[in-house]
């Protein structure tokens, strides 16, 4: 929690400029849709943090949503599979190119940047291949699947706002990782190979099952959330859908409080960073500046809030060593 | 007439507090060229702290240091930096190798001050003037060759050889021999020697009080930070600094006989550790037995233990309780082999983390109820380890990176009494750790094994293994040379085990 303090200060920052100097910010159809995004890059933004936490990093992830997020339509319309079997196959497509990527990494020792960085580059070009770079869409049909992103649930009492569905599965992912980590054995233990590798493997640790079984997890939610989001948008463009993806999970991560050494977690920090960075995408755009500034300005934050991380981090533990006072945890 | 030579380094008063701990106070000494000064003192006792404040890594709170000038006038200096102690002629080899190992020696010897035409390295020069200093310390190794090829010993010299290059008159050496063969040890303290004639004064620390007595001109005795005695030669034996460096007399043994009727706990059926393709080993271990792995560096004893604890992967068999283990070390921990490593910061310890994530972290997965961890009883688990180990201080949430070594290895060792491991392998179980608490991790192994475990642990310092085990396996190139009961053992079996000799000789000839 205490991680998470300085996410959640920063997004209390953006949001009160948002509402001063955002024209419609606080509609209820941008506050509407501003959720779901939020809860879309949350679902990614876990999953990265998860391989995050091990000391290891995600740069598939787009990829992976651009190849979930194409196949669902294509094989439901294109090859009129039911939703009941592309749901399933699409899921498992995802966690087997997670294993591939924790075999990979654990057992021939591979340097995860360099195996995500292929990754990257290969399954949006099989997206690409297999759709031969067509724009793959439901064609107005699958209203009743694609509602598992598109409900909407009005709150007694609120007119122009309605929470979105896929705040859902976010709230109840984010919860199971958050117990995860608190309450499990293997909770623990992942945090410990984060930690320290080699001590967690001296201690008993099983830390090539655990550290694969979070690229499983990672690309898995990468999958489920390129299906959401084609269930949202309707349709994409393999070309370009997911690109970047991996870095607003990423970001979204370390702002949040995870460190890139490993070890380090918070669940609340992760969601708040995903969502932080979409109220930013949001406010660049309606309070004026150019969109093309986007990158630039998320860059900008993303900086600052990593420097200023690292110096009061530095401060406490000088101050700790000048009065010698007992660290806590 | 110690007298007669130059004082080159005085100091005087000097003291040092970190975050309010005295870590040294009011340390009165002379450096004199052409002598040798010994600091020994156990760990914690302020000897590293010393070593450092003389070579400008750490500036002292008090008191103040003088340096002699070319006429030999000794003159008030503040070395700030190494670089400071360096222009005041002042070099330190520390403890642990600082080369670059992708250097070749030359490079090492000049990095930082490589000489230089128009902008380019002077290659062809820097290796000539190398050759120079290589002779000096009497290393007869190619300037070209790269550090990371060279043995330790080697990579010492060119360390000295270092230090030397920089025209210091004085040389500090912090446990020079610590990771040395006892034939590479002989001649590095000829090379001090020689470096002494040459007028050099030499200081350094050093846990072997044998080698202290061998060339040592002068001792300098710390105990918890302060000064308890300056003894020059011929007036101190060994066990008058040992008294001195203890203030107390030291624990008795604690090794006792085997009970032969035991139950065979740990057996294991040669044995051959992939690190090294040597002799197999084999040997058992009952319940309620201590063995200690005596044998020199490289002797393949942590090998052999992180084979059996499934951390590395080997030939052979391994059987608890009569049953075979085999898999990694997820595995092996479950079937109760449980390993102390060697080097706890890397291997057995999450520094950023609490004393209790520490402590808890084996025994978590004991007692999950459908994996999930038992807070509340876990709460009971640390609060009673900590008290068993006496870890000081007693406060679970403290970042064990803050604490000291001794306190630092019983977080590692409480884990695994926390488990009740069938099997204890410890790695040098009290390397840096302090009298104190080496007595107090001692009495706890020696608890664990009459409850029933097999503890085999592996120690360099034959004090250790001569106090603490009940029976001594002396290893050799990778296996087992030869076997000690505990009343049959003593330095010189062991040394000749160690060191080649052959068993029955050995036997005969020092039981």
């Amino acid at each position: 929690m205490k991680k998470a303090l300085g996410i959640i200060g920063i997004f209390a920052a953006i949001f009160i400029v948002a509402c001063i100097f955002g024209e419609n910010f606080l509609t209820g159809i941008n506050l509407m849709q501003l959720t779901q995004r939020a809860a879309l890059y949350s679902i990614l933004a876990l999953g990265a943090s998860l391989v995050i936490v091990t000391g290891g990093i995600d740069l598939s992830i787009g990829s992976v949503v651009c190849l979930a997020g194409i196949m669902t339509p294509w094989l439901l319309v294109e090859h009129e599979w039911a939703p009941a079997q592309v749901i399933p196959t699409v899921l498992l497509m995802s966690a087997f190119i997670g294993l591939c990527h924790g075999l990979l990494v654990t057992r021939l020792r591979l340097q995860p940047f360099l195996v995500t960085l292929c990754g990257l580059l290969l399954y949006r070009g099989i997206a690409r291949w297999m759709t031969g770079d067509q724009t793959q869409g439901f064609m107005g049909e699958f209203g009743e699947v694609r509602a598992i992103a598109l409900t909407k649930f009005a709150i007694p009492g609120i007119e122009n706002y309605r929470i979105p569905s896929t705040v859902i599965p976010m709230i109840v992912l984010a919860v199971l990782i958050g117990l995860f980590f608190s309450r499990t054995v293997w909770g623990r233990w992942l945090l410990a190979t984060g930690r320290n590798e080699s001590a967690a493997r001296y201690s008993g640790v099983p830390t090539a099952w655990l550290v694969t079984m979070s690229y499983v997890a990672c690309s898995l939610l990468a999958g489920f959330g390129g299906m959401l989001f084609i269930f949202d948008i309707g349709s994409a463009q393999p070309s370009d859908f997911g690109n970047f993806y991996e870095l607003y999970a990423i970001a979204a991560a370390v702002l949040g409080g995870c460190s890139l050494r490993g070890g380090e977690i918070s669940v609340i920090g992760v969601v708040v960073g995903a969502a932080t960075l979409q109220v930013l995408r949001n406010t660049i755009i309606l309070v004026g500046l150019s969109s093309q500034l986007e990158f630039a300005v998320i860059g900008a934050v993303l900086l600052v809030g990593v420097a200023a991380d690292e110096l009061i981090r530095r401060f406490n533990a000088r101050r700790l060593e000048r009065t010698g006072a007992a660290a806590s945890a | 007439m110690p007298d007669e030579k130059p004082v080159l380094l005085r100091v005087r008063g000097v003291g040092r507090r970190y975050a309010g701990v005295t870590a040294l106070a009011g340390i009165d000494a002379d450096v004199r060229g052409g002598e040798v000064l010994a600091i020994v003192g156990e760990n914690g006792a302020g000897k590293s702290t010393l070593l450092k404040i003389l070579s400008g890594v750490v500036q002292p709170s008090d008191g103040s240091l003088e340096v002699a000038d070319a006429s030999g006038a000794l003159r008030a200096v503040e070395l700030d930096g190494v670089r400071g102690a360096t222009k005041a002629g002042i070099a330190l080899v520390h403890q642990e190798l600082n080369l670059a190992e992708n250097l070749d020696v030359a490079g090492s010897i000049y990095l930082g001050r490589e000489p230089s035409r128009l902008g380019w390295m002077d290659t062809r020069r820097m290796r000539r003037e190398a050759r120079r200093w290589l002779d000096l310390v009497g290393l007869d190794v190619d300037p070209s060759t790269p550090c990371g090829s060279l043995p330790i010993a080697q990579r010492q010299l060119v360390e000295i050889a270092k230090a030397l290059s920089t025209e210091s008159r004085i040389l500090i050496l912090d446990e020079p021999t610590s990771s040395l063969t006892h034939r590479e040890a002989d001649r590095l303290l000829e090379i001090m020697s020689a470096l002494r004639a040459r007028g050099v004064a030499v200081v350094f620390v050093s846990h072997h009080l044998d080698e202290v007595m061998r060339i040592a001109d002068r001792v300098v005795v710390l105990r918890d930070g302060r000064k308890t005695g300056e003894l020059a030669r011929g007036e101190y034996d060994r066990a008058m600094v040992e008294r001195l460096m203890v203030g107390r007399d030291i624990a008795p043994s604690m090794r006792r006989a085997a009970n032969g009727a035991a139950p065979v706990r740990l057996r294991v059926e040669g044995l051959v550790s992939a690190h090294r393709r040597r002799a197999p080993m084999s040997f058992e271990v009952r319940a309620g037995e201590i063995v200690g792995l005596a044998g020199l560096v490289g002797a393949g004893r942590t090998e052999a233990l992180e084979a059996i604890a499934g951390v590395s992967p080997h030939g052979g068999r391994v059987l608890v309780d009569g049953l075979e283990v085999t898999g990694g070390s997820s595995v092996r921990v479950r079937r109760g082999i449980a390993i102390v490593p060697e080097d706890r910061a890397r291997n057995g310890l999450f520094l950023e983390d609490a004393v209790s994530v520490n402590m808890s972290l084996a025994w978590v997965d004991r007692s999950s109820r459908a994996r999930l961890v038992d807070r509340r009883g876990e709460r009971g688990l640390v609060a009673r380890m900590i008290d068993r180990m006496q870890l000081r201080p007693p406060h679970p949430a403290r970042r064990v990176q803050t604490l000291s070594g001794g306190n630092q290895q019983k977080s590692v060792i409480g884990r695994w009494l926390a488990i009740d491991p069938a099997v204890l392998l410890l790695d040098e179980p009290t390397r840096g750790v302090d009298v104190g608490a080496r007595a107090e991790i001692h009495a706890e192994v020696r608890r664990l094994a009459d409850a029933g475990s097999a503890v085999v642990f592996a120690s360099s310092e034959l004090e250790e293994v001569l106090l603490l085990a009940d029976r001594i396996l002396v290893m050799h190139e990778g296996t087992v040379a030869g076997e000690l009961a505990a009343h049959e053992a003593s330095e010189v079996a062991i040394m000749h085990l160690a060191t080649g000799g052959s068993a029955a000789h050995g036997a005969k000839e020092h039981a």
